[in-house]
């Protein structure tokens, strides 16, 4: 390449690179550096080492804490992705007309609104006097009814039903447009070789699917390990710390408990760990070409 | 049309069932807001006497014409200034497809997956220090930066994708490069940018962690962001709350109807490339 264009492709480059170095490259080294020392935010850094992330790694509710995120990992990947399969798997054929438009919009709501609001919607759901108790007592389990969000049992699976609400629409829209692209031929030739419908699910449907399951499963693993919002208006991370999840507790430590070198050794092990998440799905996922 | 199937039928009826599920909680917060205010209506029922005043008095308690005025803002700072970074930038790394060039482009990729809360503590200090707390550039200039990574995939996968004959035809004919990238390729790349606007414009509305840490006053935070405080303040009335809520929603939800075809194409494409 000449010199010249060089340098005019690096000045077209400039504008992004100083945002993006200003608000998120010195942030994240800042972050760094944070996470060696013992800092209130306000008096003298003391340098502690490695200290901070060895307290992330052996302290037992930092450990719970991170055990929620993956928890939730279940409830906001599975239930999405497996019953989107459901639906596409079933229906195999573009959604058109007006039922298709409807389908679409419907579906799509839960990804407009902000994730504030589907945790106050969900929270008044899942209250003493909600549609989920109201429902359970309609059909007489009536013993089961309770406050779903504050029960030690229970809040954590309330708090992942919220976020399969929200993604399940993404993963069925996707994965219905996915399996309209493959080949309906393949079917036919499985049919006539005598395979059914369990095999042609297995040696079809999911290997066709693959590129789109691993952008579901990407997208929904991600949400959940980094989940802020729905936890701080649904629970605010309670009762106890049943439904703390470590994007919460980052702001906890550093804004309320004035801890701000632990706080930034969990981001920095927050990012490392979305990373060493999506990157295996990422390249088992990646349609050679 | 083909015959509806057993399967087809089961499948049509299964997306019904999954819409029903998807509008329960509005239809519940919908029917919540009529009841009379400060009491503990049920889940789901119409009530005996609607009242419609709730809205009028949320609309009020929540200052709902100065919030929609500071999300516009917050949507006007942030929106086009970060399109037309990611634009530039990704036009002008599409240029190195190979060679050293390539590690700045990278050094964007990497940036991804990041978790805003990752950043979010040091965000803080480094707002304080430039004495933007409390003010709507505190969530406008760091909301920049961080669109970058998507942004700049997202118009670089763009132009790499559009033949190189354009630039070397407008070249020949004398354009300078910043003329050839306003006249020939930001009309060619509209889709791609209208796409990103969108995504970005959602993103925006409904971004909650960076008003929380490092704006205090309600009135200048985004959407989502007043929709925490204001169940901060009224949480324990649930009529209120809900017919709160519901306005806050309102415009969003109003928006999307009318470009529903963009935006469920801009999510679906965003998803994929994310």
């Amino acid at each position: 390449m000449a010199r010249r264009t060089a340098i005019a492709a690096l000045l077209f480059a400039a504008p992004a690179f100083v945002m993006y170095a200003t608000f998120v490259l010195v942030p994240l080294g800042m972050s760094v550096f944070y996470s060696l020392q013992r800092w209130d935010g306000i008096g003298k850094m003391r340098f502690v080492g490695l200290n901070n992330y060895l307290i992330v790694l052996t302290d037992a509710d930092l450990l719970q804490v991170i055990g929620n995120a993956f928890l939730l990992v279940l409830w906001f990947t599975l239930i999405p992705v497996l019953m989107g399969l459901a639906v596409a798997a079933a229906i195999r054929e573009h959604l058109g007309g007006p039922f298709g438009t409807a389908t679409r919009t419907i579906l799509f709501l839960p990804q407009v609104i902000p994730l504030v609001a589907a945790g106050i919607a969900w929270s008044w759901m899942f209250a003493n006097s909600g549609v989920v108790n109201q429902a359970l007592r309609g059909v007489g389990l009536e013993s089961w009814a309770r406050g779903w969000l504050g029960d030690f049992t229970f809040a954590l699976p309330a708090v992942g039903i919220i976020g399969a609400w929200v993604l399940l629409g993404l993963c069925t829209m996707l994965l219905v447009t996915g399996i309209t692209k493959i080949d309906p031929s393949l079917y036919e030739a499985a049919r006539l070789d005598g395979a059914g419908p369990w095999d042609e699910f297995i040696y079809i449907t999911l290997p066709g699917l693959r590129q789109e399951l691993g952008v579901c499963v990407t997208v929904t693993v991600i949400a959940a390990l980094a989940s802020f919002d729905i936890v701080y208006i649904a629970t605010g991370g309670g009762p106890g710390i049943q439904t703390t999840v470590p994007g919460l507790e980052i702001y906890r430590l550093a804004f309320a408990h004035r801890q701000v070198g632990l706080a930034s050794a969990l981001a920095i092990f927050l990012m490392v760990l979305v990373l060493v998440c999506v990157l295996p799905i990422q390249w088992l996922t990646r349609v050679r070409r | 049309m083909k015959n509806l199937t057993l399967d087809a039928a089961m499948a049509r009826f299964l997306i019904v069932v999954l819409m029903g599920l998807t509008l329960l909680p509005f239809l519940s917060m919908f029917s919540a807001a009529l009841a009379p205010s400060g009491t503990y209506p049920p889940g789901l029922a119409w009530p005996s006497d609607p009242q419609w005043g709730n809205f009028v008095r949320a609309f009020e308690v929540a200052k709902m014409d100065q919030l929609l005025w500071s999300s516009a803002l917050i949507v006007l700072g942030t929106v086009p200034l970060s399109v037309l970074f990611a634009t530039m930038a990704g036009y002008g790394l599409a240029k190195f497809d190979k060679g050293r060039g390539r590690w700045i482009y990278l050094v964007f990729v990497l940036g991804l997956t990041l978790p805003f809360e990752a950043v979010i503590t040091p965000l803080y200090y480094e707002i304080r220090a430039m004495g933007l707390l409390n003010t709507r550039f505190a969530i406008i200039l760091p909301l920049i930066g961080l669109y970058m990574p998507f942004g700049v995939y997202w118009m670089r996968t763009h132009f790499v994708n559009t033949p190189k004959e354009l630039s070397e035809a407008a070249q020949i004919d004398g354009a300078s490069e910043w003329k050839q990238f306003w006249l020939v390729q930001v009309p060619l790349a509209r889709p791609a940018i209208m796409s990103l606007a969108i995504l970005q414009f959602l993103w925006t509305w409904n971004q909650f962690l960076l008003p929380v840490v490092l704006v205090q006053d309600p009135l200048q935070r985004t959407m989502a962001g007043a929709l925490g405080a204001f169940q901060g303040q009224w949480g324990t009335d649930i009529p209120l709350l809900c017919a709160g809520a519901l306005l806050i929603l309102a415009p969003t939800i109003a928006i999307f109807l009318i470009f529903q075809r963009q935006f469920v194409a801009a999510l679906l494409q965003g998803a994929v490339k994310g």
